[in-house]
């Protein structure tokens, strides 16, 4: 594992222990994994335009995370059931639209060495990704109460909302190379459902989530490197191994 | 006594049903109204209006200066997040600007042990957890406080202990209090007027005009009965 991959997969897990812990405090855990699907037309449509499939995502990822706001502001809506049939059917169509070692990578994760290009969106991201989440915990925090109070606290609720949600999409793109689109989710989900057994307060859930993140990111890439395998699946295997050990505490 | 709060015509409408039709009343400060109604007349919704989180049509119009305090009835929140007391009233008092050493103050006020205040949410009691809920919502020094079924899934003398702060709140410092609520003898002791809401009429009044047993009937389609705590 050469210094700026490990950089980089640090940074990474940093950002989506982040995220994750406030994705499962608002009861998110669900629509990771279908939000994370949409990226997969994304990088079919750049690789057909022959552009760095990391755009396609990024793009992708930003309208999906659009769509989840717009379809959460309209009362009655069944968000669930609309984000499970779009996102599920963009995964099909991405499917047919990227093919062979293409459609593995970026279902997976895994695709060659890394490029500055990719090293330098991805720091940048991911520090954007920690900065957001520190400097508008408060704001999220009070809008976990309700959307009511957080209103009467002066907060911008929709465009918090909107924001929160973009941040996660980031999230996943910032993934997407060492985890693919169908194991994105879990990093960001993982750390945090694990914290969120252990943690008695706020400072204690974000720094739990973060460390298991980080612990999971970078000893799934260990063994990786060592037994010459992928690294998604075995960083998402040591998340759920913690996990299920956090289960023994009663 | 000025008016702190003046609707007029109000009505809100969720897509083609219409929720709530041409309501008006006013409230003045430092007043006490208890708004009731059967479940489905838009009690929520009116106090959502008020705050301006949902669209509506007519006219809300608040006194300038006013700074709103709400204490929800549904939470956005599972009790099983490791979230404590402390956490939500510092995430809030960093908003507000308000001082820290105004939190204690506050708890003191509420009745919410300081120990109790560093446990997680999950580990409160009902009644410990509308306190802390209320408190939330004293953070930002509010002059009027809007409440919806505050007392709702707290024992008996939770309600009691939380019926007589909010009183004591509206009585020392001045609050305006908007209160929701389905017991009748509540509104009786603590509410100066009661705004009825129901698909059949609208109304307002003091409480001996409107709790009725005529108008009650009316309002809820079924015969209710409630008791008198004269105080």
């Amino acid at each position: 594992m050469t210094a700026e991959t490990l950089v980089l997969s640090i940074a990474m897990a940093v950002a989506a222990g982040l995220v994750g812990s406030f994705a499962v405090m608002r009861r998110m855990a669900l629509a990771a994994d279908p939000l994370s699907h949409v990226a997969l037309p994304g990088i079919g449509i750049a690789l057909a335009l022959h552009i760095h499939p990391l755009f396609g995502a990024v793009a992708a990822l930003f309208f999906g995370a659009l769509m989840v706001w717009a379809v959460e502001g309209r009362a009655r809506a069944a968000t669930e059931t609309v984000i499970g049939v779009v996102f599920s059917a963009a995964l099909a169509v991405g499917s047919l639209m990227t093919t062979g070692e293409n459609l593995i990578d970026a279902l997976f994760g895994g695709a060659g060495p890394l490029k500055w290009p990719e090293v330098v969106f991805g720091l940048v991201a991911a520090s954007a990704i920690t900065g957001f989440i520190i400097t508008q915990r408060n704001r999220l925090v009070v809008m976990l109460v309700s959307p009511e109070v957080a209103r009467t606290s002066g907060i911008e609720v929709r465009l918090l909302n909107l924001l929160y949600l973009e941040t996660f999409a980031l999230t996943i793109a910032l993934g997407l190379r060492y985890l693919g689109v169908l194991l994105m989710g879990a990093l960001i989900i993982v750390p945090a459902a694990t914290a969120k057994r252990l943690a008695r307060n706020l400072r204690g859930m974000l720094w739990l989530a973060v460390g298991f993140s980080v612990f999971a990111t970078v000893l799934g890439s260990l063994i990786a490197s060592w037994f010459h395998r992928e690294t998604g699946p075995l960083i998402v295997v040591v998340a759920a191994s913690v996990f299920f050990i956090s289960l023994l505490r009663a | 006594m000025e008016p702190i709060l003046e609707v007029s015509h109000l009505s809100v409408r969720f897509g083609n049903v219409a929720i709530l039709s041409d309501v008006n009343f006013q409230v003045s400060k430092g007043d006490s109204l208890a708004i009731i109604g059967p479940n489905g007349a838009g009690k929520t919704v009116l106090l959502r209006a008020l705050i301006g989180s949902i669209p509506f049509e007519g006219n809300i119009r608040w006194a300038t200066g006013v700074r709103i305090g709400y204490v929800p009835q549904k939470l956005g929140l599972e009790r099983d997040i490791p979230l404590t007391g402390a956490d939500f009233l510092r995430a809030r008092t960093a908003l507000a600007g308000t001082p820290a050493a105004r939190v204690s103050e506050i708890l003191d006020l509420v009745g919410v042990h300081a120990a109790v205040a560093q446990q997680p949410i999950g580990t409160m009691s009902g009644g410990q957890f509308q306190r802390l809920l209320v408190a939330f919502a004293l953070v930002g020094n509010p002059n009027v406080l809007l409440l919806d079924e505050p007392t709702a899934g707290v024992d008996e003398q939770g309600q009691e202990r939380l019926n007589e702060l909010v009183h004591r709140l509206q009585k020392e410092q001045g609050l305006t209090v908007l209160f929701i609520s389905h017991e009748l003898s509540v509104v009786y002791r603590y509410a100066a007027n009661v705004l009825c809401l129901s698909r059949v009429k609208a109304c307002l009044g003091v409480p001996r005009e409107i709790l009725t047993p005529e108008l009650l009937d009316q309002i809820y389609g079924s015969h209710m009965e409630y008791h008198v705590h004269d105080s």
